[in-house]
C-alpha cells in the first residue's frame, strides 16, 4: 500500500489518456464510418486507406512513429499529444467498421420513410438513421474503448508518466515487483470496470424506448 | 528527400531476420492461447459453481487489464519464484495467457452453438465426456469459428511488438536499436508498420481461405464430388 | 416373467410443473410396451429419465436388478457416480425424434464412433458391423454421405442402426416419426416393426401412431399427467377402455386422423 499514492498519479494519467483519446476515437470512427459510406469514390478510398493503415499496422509501432519519426518532418509532439493522436486514431479506424455496421444494419424501411418525407440526406442522416444505429453500437464501442484502455499502458514506453510507467519505475527502485504489478493490475481493472458500468449506463439511456420495436 | 533508401535498402536484411523471431513469437504464442483457451472454455463449463466462476473470473481479469503489465508481471515477478525464462519464452507465455482469455470465449460461444441433442445422443451412446467433447462436440463447434479465432492471430501479431518492452528483440526492438545507433527512425520504424501491415493483410486473404475449406458445405460438396 | 425395468414412487419436477408423479411401473424382458398420452403426459421423460438424460427427483428405479440412478456405497444407499451411470448405460440404447445424428461424420462414421470408442471394438470390426445394420435398415448405399444429405427418414433409420449398433438389450424409441413428414412415416415403422420380429430386445415406444401402437405392442400404457391411469394389451385398450380420460384420448385421436385424411 506503501506505493499506492504514486501509482494513483499515474492512474490519474491513464485516465487522462484515455478520456482524451476515446473522444478522438469516437470522432474518428464516425467521421470514417459515415465517409465509407459517401457518394464519392475519393472519400472512400481516403478513407479505405486510413482504415486499413491504422487496423493493420501495430497500436504501438504507430505510437512510436508518431513519437520517434514525425520530428523527422519537423514535427515535435508532446509524449501526451502523441499517445493521444496515436491510440485515438488507432482504435477510431477499428470504430468505423462498427459505424458502418451499424448504420447498414438500419432497416431499409427507415431510409424510404424519411426521404418520402423529404428530408435532406445530412437531416435523415442525424435525426433519423444515426440515433437508431448508436443503440447497436454501444456494446462494440464498448470493447473498444476498455481495449483503447489498456493500449495506453503503451505510452509508457515513450516516456509519459502513466500508471505503467510509474509502476515499472517503482519496481526498478524497489524490486517488489509482484506486490507492484499486482496493485497495478487491480487499478485497471477497477477503470475497466468504471467504463463498462459508464457503457451500461449509456445502453439503457439510448436504448429507451427502441427496446419496444414491433412494427414502428 | 527525406527518406534515405540506401539506408533503408542496407537495413532491411537485419529487420526480417528479426521479423523471424515476431513470426515465431507469433506462432507459438497462438498454439498456447489455441490450446489454453480450450481448456479454459471447457473448465468454465463446469458444472462445480466454484471452479466455473473461478475460470469466469481469470477470464475476465485477464481480459480486462493491459498485456504489458502482464508481462512485465511474467518477467519480474517469475524469477522471485526461481523461475527465470529466457524473454522470448515469458514473452510467448504472456501472449498465450493474454489471448488465451479471449479464445476461451470464442470457444464458448462455438460450444454453446452445438444443439443439445448432440449431447444426448453422445451420451446415450455411452460416450465419455472428454470423448464427447473431443468426437462430437468441438469438431462441430470449431468451424463456425474459424474466422473468430483467426482475427485473434492478427490481433496478437500486431501485440507482438509489445514484447520490446521485455528486451525480446524482435522487429520492433531492432528498428529501435537500429534508429538509437543510427539516429534515424524514420526508416526503421515505418518499416516495421509496412511490415505489419502486409502480414495483417496476407493473415486475413489466408484466414478467408482456411473457413471456406473447413465448413460443412464445403465437405459434403467433396463427397458429392466422390460420387461423382 | 421377470422383469428388467422397474420404476418405484418416482417424481420427477421442472421447476412447478410435476411432470412425473410417484411413478410406479415395470416392464418385463423382452416385453414391446408403447406409452401413449397427450403431449406433457411425461412419456417422454421416463424415456429421458432411463437414459440417464434426466435425473428422477425421488424415487428407485431398477434395471436388470440394479439401482439406475443410485448405488451402494458402504452399505449405504448414495447417488449413482458417473461411472455407475456408464455400466448402468451400456444396456440401454435410444432414438430420438429429431435423429440428433453428428452432422460432421458420415453415415459409416455415426453408426462406428461408438463402436470404436466405447465398446473398443477394432475400426476393420466396427465397419463390418455398422454396414450390416445400414443393410437391414436399407442404407448401405448411403454409407459415405453426410447426414444433411439425406431425408428425414433416412436420418431416423441411420439412429437406429446407430443406437443398434451399441447392442444394448433396452431399446428407447422417444417419438421417431413425429418430426417426419407424413410420406416418410411407413419407412421407419417398417424397420421397427421389423426389429420387434426378428431380435428381441426389450422396447419401450413412445408414439402418437396409434395403428403402430396396436401392431407392435404387448402391453399399452395410458399417461395422463404424470401417471399411469390405465394399462394393457392393445386389443382391450384400444377396443373397451375402463377410464373415461382414455376414451376421450382415443375418441380426439380418431378424429383428429379422420380430419387429417378426409374422411
Amino acid at each position: 500500500m506503501l506505493f499506492l499514492p504514486q501509482l494513483l498519479e499515474g492512474a490519474v494519467v491513464t485516465i487522462e489518456v484515455t478520456a482524451c483519446a476515446s473522444v478522438l476515437a469516437i470522432i474518428m470512427g464516425f467521421a470514417a464510418g459515415l465517409a465509407r459510406l459517401s457518394r464519392w469514390w475519393i472519400v472512400r478510398a481516403v478513407t479505405v486507406v486510413y482504415v486499413e493503415v491504422f487496423r493493420g499496422s501495430s497500436a504501438l509501432v504507430q505510437l512510436f512513429w508518431l513519437f520517434f519519426v514525425l520530428p523527422f518532418f519537423g514535427i515535435n509532439l508532446t509524449a501526451f499529444e502523441a499517445a493521444v493522436l496515436a491510440l485515438g486514431l488507432n482504435v477510431g479506424a477499428y470504430g468505423s467498421e462498427v459505424v458502418r455496421g451499424a448504420i447498414l444494419a438500419v432497416p431499409k424501411g427507415q431510409y424510404e420513410a424519411a426521404r418520402s418525407l423529404n428530408f435532406s440526406h445530412s437531416r435523415m442522416m442525424r435525426r433519423i438513421i444515426i440515433p437508431q444505429a448508436v443503440v447497436a453500437m454501444l456494446p462494440p464501442w464498448g470493447n473498444l474503448l476498455i481495449e483503447l484502455l489498456k493500449n495506453t499502458a503503451l505510452v509508457s514506453l515513450i516516456t509519459l508518466s502513466d500508471l505503467a510507467f510509474k509502476a515499472y519505475q517503482l519496481n526498478q527502485a524497489t524490486f517488489r515487483s509482484t506486490e507492484i504489478f499486482s496493485m497495478v493490475l487491480v487499478i485497471y481493472f477497477i477503470i475497466a470496470l468504471g467504463m463498462t458500468g459508464i457503457i451500461r449506463l449509456l445502453e439503457r439511456w439510448f436504448g429507451r424506448g427502441i427496446l419496444y420495436r414491433g412494427a414502428a | 528527400m527525406i527518406v534515405k533508401w540506401d539506408f533503408a535498402w542496407n537495413i532491411l536484411p537485419v529487420l526480417l531476420k528479426a521479423a523471424i523471431t515476431t513470426l515465431e513469437a507469433t506462432a507459438l504464442g497462438y498454439a498456447m492461447a489455441l490450446s489454453l483457451g480450450l481448456v479454459l472454455a471447457i473448465v468454465r463449463r463446469s458444472r462445480v459453481r466454484a471452479i466455473s466462476w473461478t475460470a469466469g473470473g481469470i477470464i475476465e481479469f485477464v481480459r480486462s487489464t493491459p498485456f504489458l503489465i502482464q508481462l512485465y508481471f511474467l518477467y519480474f515477478i517469475l524469477p522471485n519464484y526461481g523461475l527465470t525464462l529466457p524473454a522470448f519464452v515469458t514473452g510467448i507465455l504472456g501472449l498465450g495467457i493474454h489471448y488465451s482469455a479471449y479464445t476461451s470465449e470464442v470457444y464458448r460461444a462455438g460450444i454453446e452453438g452445438i444443439p443439445q441433442g448432440q449431447w444426448e445422443a453422445a451420451r446415450s451412446l455411452n460416450f465419455t465426456k472428454l470423448q464427447i467433447y473431443r468426437r462430437i462436440i468441438i469438431p462441430q463447434a470449431i468451424p463456425p469459428i474459424v474466422p473468430a479465432l483467426g482475427n485473434y492471430l492478427v490481433g496478437m501479431i500486431k501485440d507482438t511488438p509489445i514484447l520490446s518492452a521485455i528486451a525480446v528483440v524482435e522487429i520492433m526492438q531492432r528498428a529501435k536499436i537500429i534508429g538509437s545507433e543510427t539516429f534515424r527512425y524514420l526508416e526503421p520504424i515505418t518499416m516495421v508498420g509496412i511490415f505489419f501491415l502486409l502480414v495483417s493483410l496476407v493473415f486475413s486473404a489466408f484466414i478467408r481461405k482456411v473457413e471456406r475449406g473447413v465448413s460443412m458445405d464445403r465437405r459434403i460438396e467433396k463427397a458429392m464430388e466422390i460420387k461423382g | 416373467m421377470e422383469h428388467i425395468i422397474r420404476f418405484s414412487k418416482v417424481t420427477k419436477r421442472f421447476g412447478d410443473l410435476v411432470v412425473l408423479e410417484e411413478l410406479d411401473f415395470e416392464v418385463m424382458a423382452k416385453e414391446r410396451l408403447v406409452l401413449i398420452g397427450s403431449s406433457g403426459s411425461g412419456k417422454s421423460t421416463i424415456l429421458r429419465i432411463l437414459m440417464t438424460l434426466e435425473k428422477p427427483d425421488s424415487g428407485f428405479i431398477e434395471v436388470e436388478g440394479e439401482s439406475l440412478w443410485h448405488m451402494e456405497k458402504k452399505g449405504r444407499i448414495v447417488p449413482a457416480t458417473e461411472k455407475h451411470l456408464r455400466k448402468m448405460r451400456k444396456k440401454i440404447g435410444m432414438v430420438f425424434q429429431h435423429f440428433h445424428l453428428f452432422p460432421h461424420m458420415t453415415v459409416l462414421r455415426n453408426v462406428t464412433e461408438a463402436q470404436i470408442y466405447v465398446l473398443g471394438m477394432s475400426k476393420e470390426e466396427a465397419r463390418e458391423r455398422a454396414l450390416a445394420l445400414l443393410d437391414m435398415v436399407g442404407l448401405s448405399e448411403k454409407a459415405d454421405q453426410y447426414p444433411a444429405q439425406l431425408s428425414g427418414g433416412q436420418k431416423q433409420r441411420v439412429a437406429i442402426a446407430r443406437a443398434l449398433a451399441q447392442r444394448p438389450q433396452i431399446l428407447l424409441f422417444d417419438e421417431v416419426t413425429s418430426a417426419l413428414d407424413p410420406e416418410l412415416v411407413g419407412e421407419v415403422l417398417k424397420v421397427l416393426k421389423d426389429l420387434a420380429q426378428e431380435h428381441e430386445h426389450t422396447m419401450l415406444i413412445v408414439t402418437h401412431e396409434m395403428g403402430f401402437a396396436r401392431e407392435i405392442a404387448d402391453r399399452i400404457c395410458f399417461l395422463d399427467k404424470g401417471r399411469i391411469i390405465e394399462k394393457g394389451p392393445p386389443s382391450r385398450i384400444f377396443t373397451e377402455p375402463e377410464m373415461e380420460r382414455t376414451r376421450e384420448f382415443l375418441r380426439n385421436y380418431i378424429e383428429v386422423s379422420n380430419a387429417i385424411n378426409g374422411v
